[in-house]
């Protein structure tokens, strides 16, 4: 589509000026602002913005929740060929120093005092950064700041421009072109600085109008925009793909009313990491062990018929009449409400994508009726790269190559992409963009996966981290420590686990068991335990450990590529791996490296073939203090299986 | 506290005693508080604080002295007149409807501002329905202004007790008053809630201009928000000024320190 988001934004405006864009809660109401309403709102704030100075091609950050005149802040700076920022509002000011510094910005566009102090604190190290406009005035009453103005200030600024220069708006729209850069999202990358991922308007345009014929989205879908603008899955959906279909963008009334606002405008267009749908799992399974035992009953009954008949129903597949029957009693008594009760009584695609989902809480969703389906994409491939059909949603795959999408796999397992949506470049830094864009034109994902024979894309894990088994029965295998790990953390008992293979002629594993699951297992059997050490080693627990490992591996067995990585031995640590410690990342991610170095000695013995072994460790308690943890800790063999074909 | 001028007296306490029966709640008690300052009334358990507050409310009559406000001298008011003057309160022990959403506590403090007779709002028809409208928007801000959206609906008893100190205010709120009254506005919470009124505190005194006279127990949160603070120990004012010159007074000391409370 060979357009701009500022014309969309005056196309809608056109043909349709009356209809809604834009809804925000605002004291108690759905406050509505019609694409006409908005396209002045734009227009003003652009002539403001030209008056303040802001030229062509020129950075200008925007930091904030989901508001509508921050919405209309990144279209002003666009129709004037300037390139809007959005930065995370949940950062501390000296994670903006980079961006701000890195691109020369010399204005912003914050919601509130919380943004505003640290947009001060930024400015006490990039004197650069002349002018900051805030939205919500509360609390800035008093500062006397060079530069620092209300953007109601702005918004009169601009109309008094448009009244002195008619033409100026329309004429600077129209200098726009696709080619132009759009927008430019930070990358949070875990070392170094922070990447600026640099999108035109004709790549995210392509993605989001590839994505909205994928799922067939118009002008009457609704869509609730409650994560970070700064992050691109949010601006693609509730930015890009609303001003390629013209649907209505709902602004929550804060952070912690999403649940209540969910419910009242019933997006029917819904995109989540897994946590939110985990999290909105557990208060309704937190609600229903408070019900009464009727309650409660029914409620188990229908889930049970729900998980053997939802998921053949929403693949498409018969249905025998009996179980037909019995799932529209469902429905009218448990699903409908259940899904009303989340805020999913509209939805008719919703989409969860960045981690793994568990098979169980996919299909808990799908069961009931909800149309979720995984993605895969990137802040560099503009998101858009496989997504899953209707009647295709499968818990470990990532959807098919959508229009516009060629992928290769390399012998290495990484995943390559050519796609009209890639990043034109990384912003001022050469050497990254040439590491991930080839010279004709491939993106390097960085992800290790496959095709699989129903021509869906498989995950597996960083390609980086991807390796071989050698020597044994399995030797030249593919062995992916995170697959291997999601899968027996899928398992409630299992909170933590830690694959080892690469080099090594087997697959074995360190596991922490779940304090919780495990703990109110072992109440429920009268098992009497002292704390996670204790709990940990008890053999009742090793032998509900080996059946889950055991399933783990008869699951792996049915993957052909993935046979080789299924676990021969296992323990279960003494200690719960610990961010203090080091033995985690702070967003809880398993440090393998380090883990193996630290229990080098428990490594062997699962190798050394022993059948126990001594540990001892030093521990830091949250006070500071370190101490000792000694224990023997059990290994225990599983059985593997050989490889099942997927054809077989 | 930066940029709003305290002006002039706006409420005088004259020489003020207080007995029930043989026992002397207040001796001779004389105070001001200036237009738009946050003035701490503090002391030991039983220095007489709620009496004081009472008084000015209106809910009790003292035997001798005086009250001004605005330079209107009353010695016998009732608490509805003193409403009407501007001057809204809370309660140490919390007094909302606890069967009642959040939305229609706040909305029973618009009770004053409210034009349209019982009859009319029965049938809530014409003018009290669009009298309902105003109100609400006026309700809605307040709710707005102390973060409460999610609870909206909710019903004040089901709310921790921290929620419900700030439901409390927001009733206070509602009546847009000139003069606010907070009695314990502290009193039971942790201290993370403690800092969240401490700064609604400081924010009403700031976006509104409203003058607030607080009792508190707790030394420390008082001498950070108060402009001004009276300390009273067995109904008797032993101190008065800004909180540096308060904390070096070695009678105030003796009050908090020397004796056990």
């Amino acid at each position: 589509m060979q357009t701009t988001f500022p014309a969309l934004l005056l196309d809608h405006a056109a043909r349709r000026p009356t209809a809604a864009a834009l809804r925000e809660k605002e004291f108690g109401i759905w406050q509505t602002l019609s694409w006409g309403d908005l396209a002045a709102l734009v227009r003003s704030i652009a002539c403001g913005l030209a008056a303040a100075g802001l030229k062509r091609d020129e950075h200008i950050v925007i930091v904030g929740e989901n508001r509508p005149r921050l919405y209309a802040s990144m279209l002003a700076a666009q129709s004037l060929g300037a390139i809007p920022v959005p930065l995370y509002q949940d950062a501390v000011a000296t994670e903006y120093d980079f961006p701000i510094a890195n691109a020369e910005v010399r204005f912003a566009i914050v919601e509130d005092q919380e943004q505003v102090d640290k947009m001060l604190d930024v400015r006490s190290r990039c004197p650069g950064l002349e002018r900051i406009w805030f939205d919500d005035a509360r609390g800035l009453r008093h500062y006397d700041e060079p530069g620092l103005v209300a953007l109601d200030a702005l918004v009169e600024a601009g109309r008094e421009h448009h009244r002195a220069h008619g033409d100026f708006f329309a004429a600077e729209v129209a200098r726009v072109r696709p080619g132009d850069v759009a927008s430019m999202f930070f990358t949070s990358g875990t070392t170094g600085n922070p990447k600026g991922v640099v999108h035109t308007h004709e790549t995210l345009i392509d993605r989001a109008a590839a994505g909205a014929r994928f799922d067939k989205l118009t002008a009457d879908d609704e869509v609730l925009a409650y994560l970070p603008p700064a992050w691109i899955g949010q601006n693609i959906f509730s930015y890009a793909q609303w001003l390629v279909c013209g649907y209505v963008v709902n602004c929550p009334e804060s952070a912690s009313t999403v649940t209540i606002d969910l419910k009242e405008i019933g997006p029917t267009y819904y995109f989540a990491p897994p946590r939110i749908f985990e999290g909105l799992l557990t208060s309704v399974m937190i609600r229903m062990e408070d019900a009464g035992r009727i309650k409660r009953w029914l409620f188990e009954r229908a889930m049970t018929l729900a998980r053997r008949v939802g998921p053949a129903r929403m693949d498409g597949k018969p249905v025998a009449l009996l179980d037909r029957l019995l799932y529209a009693l469902g429905n009218l008594v448990i699903y409908a409400p259940l899904r009303n009760t989340l805020g999913f009584s509209r939805v008719r695609v919703a989409y969860t994508a960045g981690e793994a989902i568990g098979p169980d809480l996919f299909t808990f969703y799908r069961s009931i009726g909800i149309n979720l389906k995984q993605l895969y994409g990137s802040t560099e491939t503009a998101v858009f790269v496989c997504l899953q059909p209707d009647h295709e949603a499968r818990a470990d795959t990532v959807g098919v190559p959508i229009e516009g999408v060629e992928l290769r796999v390399l012998d290495s397992g990484e995943i390559l992409i050519r796609s009209p949506g890639l990043l034109k470049e990384y912003y001022r830094n050469p050497e990254a963009t040439a590491e991930v864009l080839t010279d004709d034109g491939w993106y390097r994902t960085g992800d290790a996966g496959f095709v699989d024979a129903a021509g869906h894309l498989k995950i597996i894990d960083r390609a980086k981290d991807v390796g071989r088994l050698t020597g044994g029965a399995s030797d030249g295998a593919i062995f992916a420590p995170k697959y291997v790990e999601n899968k027996l953390k899928f398992f409630p008992y299992i909170k933590e686990a830690v694959a080892f293979g690469d080099g090594r002629e087997m697959v074995c594993a360190f596991l922490n068991i779940d304090l919780e699951a495990v703990g109110n297992w072992a109440e429920k059997r009268n098992l009497p335990y002292g704390g996670y050490a204790e709990l940990s080693q008890k053999p009742e627990v090793a032998a509900l450990i080996r059946d889950c490992v055991d399933k783990a591996n008869a699951d792996l067995a049915a993957d052909e590529k993935l046979a080789g990585s299924q676990i021969s031995r296992f323990l279960i640590l003494h200690k719960e791996l610990d961010a203090d410690d080091g033995e985690l990342t702070r967003t809880r991610k398993v440090r393998r490296g380090f883990i193996g170095d630290r229990y080098g000695v428990l490594v062997d013995a699962l190798y050394g073939g022993k059948s126990e072994q001594y540990v001892e460790t030093e521990v830091r308690f949250e006070d500071g203090r370190t101490g000792k943890v000694t224990a023997t800790l059990k290994i225990i063999d599983v059985p593997t299986y050989p490889p099942v074909g997927r054809a077989a | 506290m930066s940029g709003r001028a305290i002006g002039d007296v706006i409420l005088d306490v004259r020489d003020i005693s207080l007995s029930f029966g043989g026992v002397n709640a207040l001796t001779d008690v004389s105070f001001d508080v200036r237009e738009h300052e946050v003035r701490a009334i503090i002391g030991p358990n039983g220095a007489g604080k709620s009496s004081m507050l009472n008084c000015i409310n209106g809910v009790y009559q003292p035997q001798k002295g005086s009250i001004s406000l605005r330079g209107e001298t009353f010695r016998h008011m009732n608490s509805r007149q003193v409403a009407e003057m501007g001057v809204a309160r809370t309660f140490q022990s919390l007094a909302l409807f606890k069967g009642m959403s959040v939305l229609d506590n706040i909305m029973t403090g618009r009770n004053l501002k409210m034009t349209t007779n019982l009859f009319q709002q029965a049938i809530r028809w014409g003018a009290a329905e669009r009298e309902e409208t105003t109100q609400r928007i006026a309700v809605e801000r307040i709710i707005d202004f102390l973060e409460i959206q999610p609870y909206r609906h909710t019903q004040v008893g089901r709310l921790p007790y921290g929620l419900q100190k700030r439901v409390d205010l927001g009733r206070a709120l509602a009546m847009e008053p000139q003069i606010l009254l907070l009695d314990e506005p502290m009193a039971g919470m942790n201290v993370e809630e403690k800092q969240d009124m401490s700064r609604f505190i400081l924010d009403v005194n700031d976006e509104f201009g409203t003058t607030i006279v607080l009792i508190e127990h707790d030394m420390s949160v008082v001498m950070d928000i108060s402009d001004r603070v009276v300390v009273l120990d067995y109904g008797k004012k032993i101190g008065d000024g800004a909180p540096a010159e308060v904390r070096s007074n070695p009678d105030v000391v003796a009050a908090y320190l020397g004796t056990d409370h």
